[in-house]
């Protein structure tokens, strides 16, 4: 008993809820005539494509510079790499390595610029991250219509110039990452081993760079920056690094996403790209400035499986498409749960 | 009604957690007069206040002993909002004003002059509207009182701060009740114009019936004005005085004066000791530390030798070590082993090989979130690139998890830190355990001279001795040359070889440790230049 | 404290950057957008009158130092549901709009209150907590009014409901109370129609919001708003005094968001509040105001200036690039970027200030 409360307590309610409605999506399913392998192999889709998005949120969470939600700038580089790779008319895995070639610089300068900005408003983070991606969305919403991209598969038909909402990648790098090994099971049971291969690889290379001497400073500036300070560490430019790598983390996420999803989405559809990607790794039980790579996996797995399970378990058993709601309601609600919470260890 | 007795302490007493502060405290106080109320630093001062106005950090820790009598009645008051109710006004060290408001504005601040509108009967007392020509009136007659120049329309942001504390005890007077004025240190931030201007209207107050504690460091103000003089030494009253029958040195010596035997753990060994060459020099040292401003400093450290530097609370002993460590802006030069050393760089001196421990501990010394093994070593993982293995050929380094295990137990078993495992938050652990965890951070550098600041602030008796005795042997043993800073006079001199004053931002005067502690509390109270130059005036 | 031209200048500048290039863009644009002076005129008394009220609704929360209250969407999906009950019991003209606000009374207050519990635990960042939460709420808006309505809340109109029996259509028509107040007192000026009905209510709560900042309440607001420990060392009681301020801001929002709807005649019933919200919030910043200081001034000078650019820039696109989606992608742009500008200059301003009060402890060296 005494062990099942600290548990909790460690947990916290809001992920224990969320972990047994997942499990319960998953136990009710055959019931109501949903399919068990589809819905594994989808979440197992989804939690591949988002898994990078997530992992970015860990450096700067790490560093102490909160949640970003500022994502919208790593994936717009990576939206640029992409139409650029489109453009040059490249395929397969070196359509996708040329579009990361070409985004993870864009992403580099797009962080540091970033980075100087929130290096600025210490203690004020999050919101301004939040107001930064929008209006930089909204501000590529205006240069999608006037970068001179000219690939017919791109562009407005009728106007022939101004970027589409909407951009397929058939037919040039579409699962180009997810496809290599995958292998299928049965008609329903899909398994992009490549794309997993991918997310552990990043996840691996996150993981040694966190051992680094650099990770290790990175880590302890989150923890407590006048330690850092005093042992000999340059705070803003650890702060300045993690915010590098999360855009660049971000950019390289996108480009992942896109090519199991089969679209590129430019104007609006990077808009709350960061909270999905927030909740995830909330669920999965990072707090406003611990975060962990077991976090991202747990996160992103229970995350993805509900936001699947949903609207084909749910919409059997009322009749009505519920999942919308639910996202909102669970990812919104985590996120308002781990503001609550944050025990500042130090006030200034 | 002269000489009728307003405030008494029978026989008070208090301890927090076994650690007596203080003792049998006993005065009275008459109406309309003036208590001068001095002591060291740590002497039981704020604690006796802290009891006085029901400080809820006194009942959460298991209250205190004895009577306080208000008007010949018992009173025990459980929060300062009952102190406030039985007429004892206090004026603390860091001011609690609005700055954005007026001083008339502060002045009446919660307890503003309203008036009644029909709205208050559907939403209550707090939509009465303010007054504010009462309110403006109100302010007036308590600067007037004081006697002070203070505008009422001033914003408190833009007041030189003399005006913020002429604008909190305005506050206080304002209270129709206050009959008791606890003024803590009110001297300390005012030029010698304010504090003069304070004193009189202080003697005007008293004159008006109101009583006054006065809490202070200056001890010629504390001449000026008192009608009686406590002087509070290691939480007992040792001396009352009346000011015309004694003088400065009488109480200075009072304060810091204590036997010295039991005290000290010096043994002839100790005073036969030799110093090296000169290890360090300091010179025209200036810190822009908030609240320990280093003005201009002169020293010259030996190699080998521990160095003490002592001096009243805000006098700027913690700047030193603070600026030289790069923690604050800082100019001047200080030369290490014959190499100057950057300043305001914090990697700088600890390449070269000095190491520091923080006084703030848990501020800037400890990440308390992390392991203890993870605190021991990571300022050396950066300083020294140690604790790092190369992976992938050579490609990179990661942490190196066996070295960084063992070094932490080496340091958990040679210090005895009393701990489960060094995968242990160091946030669990004691005070005592959490120095001592500050020590093996410097230690783990390797350092050849070591900044100790405050090493035994805030934590229990036992531990104390232990942290000062493994200083003494890291000492002993490596030769390390240690400068220790501590606001414990006995303390330094119970280790130390010669010991620093530090007045004002200056070096008031060098002593082998073995001078009396009178010779110390004078350089302290920064008496002595300023009877010397009277003398030859 | 004597300052310089030059120093009085570019504190001006700095001050009101924001206003400032707003009114360059729209001396820029307005000629471009070939729009009559009547029109733009006529638009912008129509819009003053339409959104006023929901940009005064945030005044107060600033006041008390939890700066902009994103959680006012909460007081518009209130407005919202009120609106919807007189909508199905076919409660007309200005009957209906009051018995709307009856209804969404108690909402309001019961969600302030909500807001208010939920800010005091998040102190320090209150902004980022008050979005999450209209985020937060919207999700909950959205199962009571899509699942809940027609189902467990009975709702007669069949108009009102979704066709599968129950849930709210996406748009509800308020043709019942359609310009109620507006045109219940309204006169023309030289061919421009002007509410005065509307305006006099936005007076009265303009005189409103300057009694109450006279009051004890608004004074212990600014105090816990510029200080919370030393007024809670002087007795004020921090906490609710902080939820106080959010239940006004957030029953005003909803009195502002029915104003606004019974103007438009028409509700979107996801989207009105989200969009209230960040307009709202827009239109104060480009009138000048920050996050801590905002006065009755910045709200209508914020209004003409953010709605002059939001109904020329289109046009002024269409005509300048031949695009009237640059245009609109443009004023899209600026509602956020305008926020964003604020709050760093804000954070900017209060690291500044910090280190500067650190310096005033220092002694004089």
């Amino acid at each position: 008993m005494e062990r099942i409360r600290s548990f909790i307590d460690a947990a916290g309610w809001p992920r224990i809820i969320i972990a047994l409605f997942l499990l319960g999506l998953f136990v009710v399913a055959p019931f109501v005539q949903v399919r068990l392998d589809a819905s594994i192999s989808d979440t197992l889709v989804r939690f591949g494509m988002n898994g990078v998005m997530v992992l970015a949120m860990v450096p700067m969470v790490q560093a102490g510079c909160g949640l970003n939600f500022g994502l919208p700038l790593g994936i717009i580089a990576g939206l640029l790499g992409a139409i650029t790779s489109i453009e040059l008319e490249l395929t397969g895995i070196l359509g996708v390595l040329v579009a990361m070639c070409i985004a993870i610089p864009i992403a580099a300068v797009f962080g540091w610029a970033y980075g100087l900005l929130l290096n600025r408003v210490k203690g004020g983070e999050m919101m301004i991250a939040t107001y930064v991606g929008f209006s930089s969305v909204a501000f590529m919403c205006i240069m999608w219509l006037l970068l001179p991209y000219k690939s017919p598969n791109m562009v407005w038909g009728y106007a022939g110039t101004g970027l589409r909402t909407t951009i397929s990648v058939d037919g040039y790098w579409i699962r180009a990452i997810s496809d290599f090994l995958s292998f299928q099971q049965g008609k329903y049971f899909y398994f992009p081993t490549g794309m997993f291969l991918f997310l552990a690889l990043l996840c691996v290379l996150m993981w040694l760079f966190m051992r680094t001497k650099t990770g290790t400073a990175m880590t302890t500036v989150g923890s407590n920056p006048d330690y850092a300070r005093a042992s000999g560490v340059d705070v803003d430019r650890m702060r300045t690094i993690s915010v590098i790598l999360s855009t660049v983390l971000g950019a390289i996420g996108i480009i992942v996403y896109q090519q199991s999803f089969g679209f590129i989405q430019l104007y609006m559809g990077p808009f709350y790209m960061a909270f999905p990607a927030v909740a995830s790794i909330l669920i999965g039980g990072a707090s406003v400035n611990k975060a962990t790579i077991l976090n991202v996996i747990i996160g992103t797995i229970l995350f993805q499986g509900i936001l699947t399970m949903t609207p084909s378990v749910i919409n059997s058993i009322v009749q009505t498409d519920m999942s919308e709601v639910v996202r909102i309601v669970v990812s919104n609600g985590m996120i308002l749960y781990a503001l609550t919470r944050v025990v500042k260890v130090k006030s200034r | 009604m002269e000489g009728h007795e307003l405030l008494r302490m029978e026989g008070v007493g208090k301890s927090y957690f076994g650690n007596r502060v203080l003792s049998n405290v006993n005065f009275t106080l008459k109406k309309g007069q003036i208590l001068g109320l001095v002591g060291e630093n740590g002497a039981g001062k704020s604690t006796l206040m802290n009891i006085l106005f029901g400080m809820p950090v006194i009942q959460e820790t298991g209250g205190y002993e004895g009577k306080i009598f208000i008007d010949g009645n018992e009173v025990s008051f459980a929060s300062p909002f009952e102190a406030l109710e039985a007429g004892v006004g206090m004026v603390h060290q860091e001011f609690s004003l609005i700055p954005g408001f007026t001083a008339a504005e502060n002045i009446v601040l919660n307890r503003e002059s309203t008036k009644y509108n029909i709205l208050v009967e559907a939403f209550g007392d707090r939509l009465k509207t303010l007054d504010r020509r009462k309110i403006r009136q109100r302010a007036e007659k308590a600067i007037e009182t004081l006697n002070v120049d203070l505008h009422p329309d001033m914003s408190v942001s833009e007041m030189p701060v003399g005006h913020k504390q002429f604008t909190e005890i305005a506050r206080e007077i304002d209270k129709e009740r206050t009959r008791l004025l606890v003024l803590d240190e009110p001297t300390a931030v005012l030029t010698e114009t304010e504090a003069a201007i304070l004193l009189k209207s202080m003697k005007k107050l008293a004159g008006l019936g109101i009583s006054i504690i006065f809490i202070s460091h200056r001890l010629q103000e504390i001449l000026d004005v008192c009608d009686t003089i406590i002087v509070l030494r290691d939480g007992e009253v040792v001396r009352e005085f009346e000011p015309e029958k004694t003088d400065l040195m009488s109480i200075a010596s009072a304060m810091v004066g204590r036997s010295i035997q039991g005290q000290s753990r010096r043994t002839q060994e100790d005073a036969d000791r030799t110093s090296g060459d000169v290890v360090l020099t300091v010179e025209h040292l200036w810190v822009d530390m908030p609240g320990e401003t280093v003005r201009d400093v002169n020293l010259e450290i030996h190699r080998g030798e521990i160095f003490g530097i002592g001096g009243l609370a805000g006098q700027g002993k913690l700047g030193i070590g603070n600026g030289i460590m790069g923690l604050y802006a800082s100019g001047g030069t200080v030369t290490f082993d014959g190499r100057n050393v950057p300043l305001n760089d914090p990697m700088a001196p600890m390449s070269m090989g000095i190491a520091a421990v923080s006084e703030d501990r848990r501020g800037v010394g400890l990440l308390l979130e992390e392991p203890i093994s993870w605190n021991i070593i990571f300022t050396t993982l950066q300083v020294q690139n140690r604790y790092l293995r190369p992976i992938l050929g050579g490609l990179v380094r990661i942490r190196d998890a066996a070295a960084i295990r063992e070094c932490a137990k080496h340091y958990i078993q040679a210090l005895e830190i009393k701990c489960v495992s060094e995968r242990q938050r160091v946030v669990e652990l004691s005070g005592g355990n959490q120095q001592k965890i500050c020590l093996a951070k410097a230690f783990a550098l390797e350092p050849k001279l070591l900044f100790v600041a405050e090493p035994t602030r805030g934590i229990d008796v036992g531990a104390k001795k232990v942290v000062l005795d493994t200083l003494r042997e890291y000492n002993r043993k490596n030769g390390t040359t240690i400068v220790m800073i501590s606001s414990e006079l006995e303390e330094l001199r119970s280790i130390c070889d010669r010991i620093a004053i530090v007045d004002e931002g200056r070096v008031a005067g060098i002593l082998p440790a073995t001078e009396p502690s009178t010779e110390f509390g004078l350089l302290m109270l920064g008496k002595v230049e300023k009877t010397r130059e009277r003398v030859t005036a | 404290m004597k300052y310089t031209l030059r120093e009085q200048i570019s504190h001006f500048l700095v001050q009101y950057a924001v206003p400032i290039i707003f009114v360059l863009l729209s001396v820029f644009a307005i000629p471009l957008s070939r729009f009559s002076t009547q029109y733009l005129v006529q638009e912008m008394v129509a819009r003053l009158a339409r959104d006023s009220f929901l940009v005064l609704s945030l005044l107060i929360p600033i006041m008390a130092g939890m700066g902009l209250n994103f959680g006012m969407v909460l007081g518009a999906m209130a407005g919202e549901i009120g609106l919807i009950f007189i909508t199905d019991w076919n409660v007309m003209g200005i009957q209906g709009m009051l018995l709307a606000m009856i209804i969404s009374t108690p909402l309001a207050i019961f969600l302030g209150w909500m807001c208010g519990v939920i800010l005091n635990k998040a102190k320090g960042r209150e902004m980022v907590t008050s979005f999450i939460l209209g985020f937060f709420m919207n999700g909950v808006y959205q199962l009571v009014v899509l699942y809940g309505f027609g189902n467990i809340i009975p709702i007669k109109n069949p108009a009102l409901v979704l066709s599968r029996g129950f849930g709210i259509r996406n748009v509800t028509n308020l043709a019942g109370i359609r310009h109620c107040l507006d045109d219940l007192f309204s006169f023309n000026v030289m061919g421009i129609t002007i509410p005065a009905a509307t305006f006099l209510v936005i007076g009265a709560f303009c005189l409103f919001i300057t009694w109450f900042s006279r009051t004890k309440l608004g004074q212990d607001m600014r105090a816990v708003g510029q200080d919370q420990e030393v007024s809670d060392s002087t007795g004020i009681p921090v906490e609710r005094t902080r939820i106080i301020s959010i239940v006004i801001s957030t029953v005003l929002a909803c009195y502002g968001q029915i104003i606004f709807l019974q103007n438009i005649g028409t509700m979107n019933t996801y989207n009105s509040h989200e969009q209230a919200g960040m307009f709202a919030i827009a239109s104060l910043l480009v009138g000048g105001a920050s996050v801590s200081r905002a006065t009755i001034p910045n709200v209508f000078l914020g209004v003409i200036l953010f709605h002059l650019m939001f109904v020329v820039s289109p046009m002024a696109g269409k005509y300048l690039i031949g695009e009237a989606q640059l245009g609109e992608f443009f004023r899209v742009f600026v509602s956020y970027g305008v926020i964003a500008i604020a709050l760093v200059l804000y954070s900017w301003r209060r690291h500044k200030e910090r280190e500067r009060a650190r310096r005033s402890l220092r002694g004089a060296a």
